[in-house]
């Protein structure tokens, strides 16, 4: 048991790993490319010339970001197959039409088009040049659009159908996946996020340039681009995390109760908006959740189920049970107790295995009735691997600081965003250099956010890799620890190398600035 | 007639071709980019995958009917 978690948590360390660093290239690829096409339009509209040099600057910035993340998010594509085969049989034709979509569409899209926006300059017309330096911002998106499809899928299975016979799971609503409520929010949200780091990004930046004294008109105007863009993508971002935070509350209520640190719920639950939580807080004891918070009373209620009286339920009630609730069908329902979700877990495990000893015998009447037993109880199958009731709980700690580290950055961005704007709008931002100064060093805080983000969408759902079918440690591949090992090693060697590049390069592209045109 | 039109077609084609062509010529920084990006799809491709990231399923059985009773002996004897 001990080397199965050993290999588990190898397996998801270097999952992470991947994912986040992939997930350091992707949002400024998704900012950059939006706010370099609005630079763009500016220079079409005006004809001036140097709205055209501030385009040329910042679209090297983001062919340096495009070319050094490209292609990063493939080596996760290779840990489905080599740790996560259980996985990837179980979801293949769920999990492969997204991603072949996001390989055959958006990609070429951008191979395209990127080579335009690049090689096109006074080869083609200012009008083409400029559509295609759209249609490269709007493909990562539709990049994003398929892998993100895929990971809602994840969090909110819905469109499919097990086939017992192949162990798969089959697409049965090519649009219930797609637009899944789940994954609209997602898609926007993870977007709008990218808007935000990219207009963190330029401004910033900018900011270092009228600190040097350098730059001045790329400067100030980059700042507004770029602080315009960041503001619309914080208030995208401040509503679809509120749909999002919805649909946690509907579909993944542990989750909600991990972010928020809540154990025992209640109606007119309140929002915790700083806190420190117990360390000796368990499920199981009656430790006080906090050692200090600052609560709005009522407000999570609110957000979760848009009543002000509404019962969000804690981690103790969804274990325990019997509160009013809703199944991933959207039927009103009484919550079944964690122990009853197993004991049904059970009852379809053990039915996809007399499903299978009745088909190696041809008996089809036993094929049938242990086909309706597993029907009758799939929606709780993954629950049958789990052995106590705590596997059930994630790690509380990790999610409800990640998310509020997010939150309160996201609050600090959109003062941030409207300050700059005032500021640059009354000519006075150049003059301020501690202004300066905390725009250069928001860029991070921007990286922190957004990591943050997926931490709590993805430590949140533990135990689970598809939420209630099939828990993490059953997704497994029965390979060697220290394969995993030796390979997260490498991932780690190899995305610090390239993230090393990445610094170097795009330090010497802001050293050099715009003269380098 | 027919022959003008391929005259024409290949025309196109020569100009994306040049296109190209003068473009990764007239690269300064691309050149450095584009050796990264070749390594780095050296190493995921030709190393990574070949020799640490085999498909489990692809290479341990030989047909689906097989990898699907593996799966199927995996999620009904779990650990």
């Amino acid at each position: 048991m001990n080397d199965l978690f050993s290999l588990v948590d190898w397996s998801r360390a270097q999952f992470a790993l991947t994912a986040i660093y992939h997930w350091l290239f992707v949002p400024l690829t998704l900012g950059l490319g939006i706010i370099v096409s609005i630079m763009e339009t500016i220079y079409y509209r005006t004809g001036d010339e140097r709205w055209k040099t501030i385009t040329k600057y910042w679209m090297t910035l983001f062919g340096v970001n495009f070319a050094i993340g490209v292609a990063t998010g493939i080596i996760l594509e290779f840990q489905f197959g080599t740790n996560w085969s259980n996985y990837s049989w179980f979801v293949g034709d769920i999990f492969g039409a997204p991603l072949a979509i996001e390989g055959i569409m958006a990609f070429f899209m951008e191979a395209t088009f990127i080579a335009v926006m690049f090689f096109g300059w006074n080869k083609v017309s200012k009008r083409f040049h400029l559509a295609s330096t759209w249609l490269t911002a709007i493909g990562a998106s539709i990049s994003a659009l398929w892998i993100l499809v895929a990971n809602s899928w994840m969090q909110y299975p819905v469109g499919m159908k097990f086939d017992p016979e192949t162990a798969r799971n089959v697409m049965d609503d090519f649009w219930a996946l797609v637009l899944s409520p789940v994954a609209v929010n997602k898609f926007f949200h993870a977007v709008s996020a990218g808007w935000v780091l990219g207009g963190v990004f330029v401004v910033g930046i900018s900011a270092w340039y009228l600190l040097k004294n350098r730059e001045s008109f790329l400067a100030k105007y980059s700042i507004r681009v770029g602080a315009w863009v960041g503001l619309i993508g914080t208030i995208v971002v401040a509503y679809t995390g509120d749909g999002s935070a919805y649909q946690v509350a509907e579909k993944q209520p542990m989750k909600l109760a991990a972010m928020e640190g809540v154990y025992h719920g209640k109606k007119g639950q309140e929002l915790i908006a700083f806190g420190i939580l117990n360390p000796a807080k368990e499920f199981n004891n009656n430790e006080k959740e906090f050692i200090f918070d600052i609560p709005i009373p009522k407000l999570l209620s609110i957000l979760a189920t848009r009543e002000v009286d509404g019962f969000v339920p804690g981690i103790n009630d969804i274990i325990d049970g019997g509160y009013a609730d809703k199944n991933l069908k959207g039927e009103e329902i009484i919550a079944l107790s964690a122990q009853e979700k197993m004991e049904r877990g059970r009852l379809a495990i053990a039915a996809l295995a007399d499903f299978n000893t009745a088909r190696q015998n041809n008996d089809t009447t036993a094929m049938n009735e242990a086909k309706a037993r597993l029907d009758a109880n799939y929606e709780y199958f993954g629950y049958g691997y789990i052995d106590s009731v705590e596997q059930l709980i994630p790690h509380v700690p990790f999610v409800f600081y990640s998310f509020h580290i997010m939150i309160i950055l996201g609050g600090y961005f959109i003062l941030f965003f409207i300050l700059i704007l005032i500021l640059s709008y009354k000519e006075k931002l150049s003059r301020l250099k501690w202004m300066l100064w905390i725009a250069v060093l928001t860029i991070p805080l921007g990286y922190v956010c957004l990591e943050s983000g997926w931490i709590v969408a993805e430590m949140g759902r533990q135990p689970w890799v598809i939420q209630d079918i099939m828990p993490t440690f059953a997704a497994i591949s029965k390979i060697e620890v220290a394969s995993v090992q030796t390979t997260f090693w490498m991932f780690a060697a190899l995305f610090t190398v390239l993230l090393i590049a990445e610094v170097g390069i795009m330090l010497k592209q802001i050293k050099k600035g715009s003269e380098q045109k | 007639m027919e022959g003008n039109k391929s005259l024409e077609k290949s025309n196109i084609l020569l100009r994306i071709g040049r296109f190209y062509i003068d473009g990764f010529r007239a690269m300064t920084l691309g050149k450095t980019l584009w050796v990264i990006i070749l390594i780095k799809l050296f190493i995921m491709f030709f190393i990574l995958r070949l020799f640490f990231f085999p498909n489990i399923l692809q290479k341990n059985f030989d047909t689906d009917e097989e990898r699907a009773n593996a799966v199927i002996e995996n999620l009904t004897n779990p650990q």
